[in-house]
């Protein structure tokens, strides 16, 4: 088709910002190609394995099935929004580090950014629930334990609470 | 990028069959979830799509001026599980749609797609069969609402018009379906998350006021046929019984002469037979139970 392009207007990490964006882009394809948000990651582009997981207005979305067009006004969250002022990481990646919940990496900016989401719920989930709140990623270095220990871990240090023996 | 022709969007129902009238040809996008993920593997390159994705009118679950629950087309399954109305009402069809795929395709996901698409194993579909919902449908000539078995035609095909610029609104239950009524879901699948039903199983019930007599008694599945259906010899057999270990029994084993499921790579038909008969005891216990009776 002849290029058909759109003025997107919409908030990514706290800033307001706009682009005129092709129609058929996605919203992984426009947050990494026009605003550098490499922590987007393209892994199947089918909605299947999380890798490019974001926030829209506090919600996990695979932005590999979201249109760039149906960014207009809502609220963008990407991992980069995590980041210090003093470049220091946040209580989640932290975990995630203590915890050794990475390995290759590719599937962790998805990881914390639904970890942010279920955290923001401020509830105390059963480790079952936990699981099936997390069953929207695929890590192939299999490093799934890991990843719950940390999500887990940092659940338990927001809501002051003990992290009870395993 | 996707393979598309071109891309128009709506903001307004108006706007859609509008839309629609004057490009015949394109598919309608709502949340996407298959839609896009056809479009990627090429089954849908090329075409032309509606995008209706942006009409916030179409979102969120109300009850309407005759006490039906009203679920706006849009409304996704995370925020149908949420919903304190459905919840009250209607909670079963919450816990089906907690069991499609993830929780960001749950964010994603509509029900008015799920239900579009005309796909037997959608986890809503048995649900919206077994609580006889009712599919709206708006296009050039007003509002026409139908039974929700009327409006799956066969596999993957659904009584929407476009010669008329229709487009589904909203899903409705009706009071005298939902009032009283306590329901069970179980999805039987291989795996828990990003799993397709190999058979879902649908039950409800609404009981005496002494909670000894099933006043009525629905069942419907999915992927027990082309389309999801309903089981009127089970039904006949449980209505105006008492719950008892043998009526579940008696009841699981009569599905077997209304569904006719098929083989498929994901299962045997012999398996999914085994399967029906055994989640439908379980789904009536289970709904007995919630509705306060026992056996």
């Amino acid at each position: 088709m002849s290029a058909q392009y759109k003025l997107v207007r919409f908030n990514l990490n706290g800033k307001e910002v706009e682009k005129m964006v092709d129609v058929r882009a996605s919203l992984t394809d426009m947050l990494r190609n026009d605003f550098r948000m490499t922590s987007v990651k393209k892994g199947c582009e089918v909605g299947e394995c999380g890798a490019c997981n974001v926030l829209i207005d506090g919600e996990a979305f695979n932005s590999c099935i979201y249109l760039a067009i149906w960014a207009e006004g809502k609220k963008i969250q990407t991992l980069e929004s995590l980041l210090g002022p003093g470049g220091e990481l946040s209580d989640i990646q932290q975990a995630f580090v203590e915890e050794t919940a990475i390995q290759c990496g590719f599937c962790t900016p998805g990881f914390i950014m639904t970890t942010v989401e279920i955290l923001n719920a401020g509830k105390l989930y059963s480790d079952e629930e936990l699981r099936r709140l997390l069953a929207g990623h695929l890590c192939r270095c299999t490093g799934y334990e890991n990843i719950f220990r940390a999500v887990k871990k940092v659940m338990y240090r927001r809501l002051g609470k003990e992290l009870p023996e395993a | 990028m996707y393979d598309m022709k071109a891309l128009y969007e709506a903001r307004s129902v108006e706007e859609a069959v509008a839309l629609r009238l004057e490009h015949p040809q394109a598919k309608i996008l709502a949340g996407g979830s298959d839609v896009l993920v056809q479009l990627r593997e090429g089954r849908l390159a090329g075409m032309e799509f509606i995008s209706i994705y942006g009409i916030d009118a179409l979102r969120g679950v109300t009850i309407d001026e005759d006490e039906n629950i009203r679920i706006g087309s849009l409304t996704s399954f995370s925020h149908i599980t949420r919903d304190p109305i459905i919840q009250k009402y209607c909670n079963v069809l919450g816990e089906a749609v907690d069991q499609v795929g993830s929780p960001q395709i749950r964010n994603i996901g509509t029900i008015g797609g799920n239900t579009c698409n005309g796909v037997t194993s959608a986890d809503s579909a048995s649900t919206l069969h077994a609580w006889e919902a009712i599919i709206e449908l708006t296009g050039k000539d007003g509002i026409r609402r139908l039974p929700i078995k009327d409006f799956y035609i066969k596999a993957g095909t659904v009584d929407i018009k476009p010669e008329n610029g229709e487009i589904q609104t909203a899903i409705l239950i009706p009071k005298e379906s939902y009032e009283n009524t306590y329901g069970h879901y179980i999805k039987y699948g291989m795996r828990n998350a990003m799993e397709i039903a190999t058979l879902g199983c649908s039950v409800n019930v609404r009981l005496s006021e002494d909670k000894k007599v099933i006043e009525r008694c629905r069942i419907a599945y999915g992927v027990a046929g082309p389309v999801p259906m309903r089981c009127p010899t089970a039904e006949a057999l449980a209505t105006g019984q008492r719950p008892s270990a043998e009526l579940y029994e008696a009841f699981a084993k009569s599905v077997i002469s209304d569904i006719n499921p098929r083989n498929s790579w994901r299962s045997s038909k012999a398996f999914r037979q085994h399967i029906a008969v055994e989640m439908a005891g379980k789904c009536l216990e289970e709904a007995v139970r919630r509705a306060g009776g026992e056996a």
